[in-house]
């Protein structure tokens, strides 16, 4: 697991194999391993919709995150725009970087994201969806769902598989 | 006459009164409708029966209108006319929906000339048309013409670009003009003047048209609202193209005025 928190979080994580969060929503994305000649990290964005598709929260978008100074081919937020969905349904009312939820594009493996009690106490009880987006430079482009229940009755882990963009997403409920 | 107009109707009677039919799409083709951040777009314009094929004319661009979301007048960069196909860059710096739209207004007369009997005709704008008729000339005509080509492209969040209020417009009543989506249903208005068009033939078309045996073009018909819906079978380019006339003509000596309108819009997958 290519983890990016605390060593400490790790090692918990390692001897419950259980989510790392104490109540509310955790998710691992998996960005896949392609041979490709060209290869770019892919943009990803995860967010939660309520039923009529309309934003509950962005929970992470990594991107090229450098800026014209520093970076020969442009500013990355130039395609921001690629990961479709995202920026229809929110993406383009907000202004980036956002502190803690946008990052750096991320290597092949899995990836945990977790939401933070303040974003997931906001979310009214309902149906929603954990909705996952990746769109990567001269490759595809790939979204993948998973249907929800908020707040979930007990201790729950959902997944989907994406076929090309993403791998397996997970998604954790704990109440 | 730089108007694309489908309608066979009405080309025929342009034939009879031009001495040239123009079967022909005017189209602008952007190569971006939804930008991230701030960018410069570049937009080819033609006149063609494909879609969108530069094969036939280009287009003059004399008549070509920019408009910041601001609504403040941007000018285009890099403005070029090649053989098939005229091209021109928009900086496309603040966020927003910008208007990019070729507007061709003006006036045609027909007369017979009193002397020969031989038939003549001229072109040119409202304001010069009436000095170009001999006041001797008998079985004057004459017709104006109002008409806008036009695309829009969107930095951020789109905006509502400001109505024009004059000739023939579209209207998003749903969404943006740079907010489509396959297999989602987007409602627009047509406007005459600022007032909802009724009853008017709309057609859609996707571009691509070379890669395909039948056109396939969406005929549609406003409502009472001026209101028509597509939902968009595939992602694309798509061309909205509508026409009509009416007598409301600001020249004294024209009794009929043509209006005319196409939008290029994208579609995303």
């Amino acid at each position: 697991m290519q983890v990016r928190y605390s060593l400490a979080v790790p090692a918990l994580a390692a001897l419950f194999g259980a989510p790392v969060f104490a109540a509310g929503l955790g998710a691992s994305i998996e960005v896949p391993r392609i041979n490709a000649s060209e290869y770019h990290r892919p943009y990803v964005a995860a967010w939660i919709e309520r039923a009529d598709n309309s934003v509950a929260a962005t929970v992470a978008v990594w991107y090229d995150v450098r800026t014209k100074t520093n970076n020969p081919e442009g500013e990355g937020t130039k395609w921001l725009k690629d990961l479709r969905q995202w920026w229809r349904r929110t993406g383009r009312e907000l202004e980036v970087p956002i502190d803690g939820v946008t990052g750096a594009t991320k290597p092949a493996g899995k990836h945990q994201v977790a939401l933070a009690d303040a974003a997931t106490a906001k979310l009214a009880p309902g149906a929603y969806k954990f909705v996952v987006e990746a769109a990567r430079e001269v490759g595809g482009r790939e979204v993948v769902t998973i249907p929800f229940q908020w707040p979930p009755a007990k201790t729950d882990q959902q997944s989907a598989s994406g076929s090309t963009e993403l791998g397996e997403i997970k998604l954790e409920l704990k109440p | 006459m730089n108007l694309s107009l489908r309608s066979i109707a009405l080309a025929a009677t342009l034939a009879a009164t031009l001495g040239a039919a123009h079967a022909h799409n005017a189209w602008l083709l952007p190569s971006s409708t939804v930008l991230s951040k701030p960018d410069t777009i570049s937009v080819d314009a033609a006149i063609s029966n494909d879609l969108f094929v530069a094969n036939h004319a280009a287009m003059r661009l004399e008549n070509l209108q920019i408009t910041a979301p601001d609504g403040s007048a941007v000018k285009a960069e890099s403005e070029a006319k090649l053989k098939h196909r005229s091209v021109f860059d928009v900086n496309a710096a603040l966020p927003g929906t910008y208007r990019i739209a070729v507007v061709n207004n003006g006036a045609f007369a027909s007369w017979k000339d009193k002397a020969t009997g031989q038939a003549k005709r001229a072109r040119g704008t409202a304001e010069s048309i009436a000095k170009d008729v001999p006041a001797d000339a008998q079985d004057v005509v004459i017709t104006q013409s109002i008409g806008r080509i036009e695309t829009f492209v969107s930095v951020g969040k789109p905006s509502a670009p400001k109505a024009i209020g004059q000739g023939l417009e579209l209207v998003a009543s749903s969404g943006a003009l740079t907010d489509l989506a396959k297999g989602e249903k987007s409602s627009f208005t047509l406007h005459v003047d600022g007032q909802p068009a009724k009853d008017l033939e709309v057609t859609v078309t996707a571009g691509n048209t070379q890669y395909r045996d039948a056109l396939g073009e969406l005929k549609l018909k406003t409502d009472a609202k001026g209101q028509f819906s597509v939902t968009w079978p595939a992602a694309g380019m798509y061309w909205i193209d509508a026409s009509t006339k009416d007598g409301k003509t600001t020249l004294p000596q024209a009794k009929e005025r043509r209006l005319s309108y196409a939008a290029t819009v994208e579609v995303m997958p």
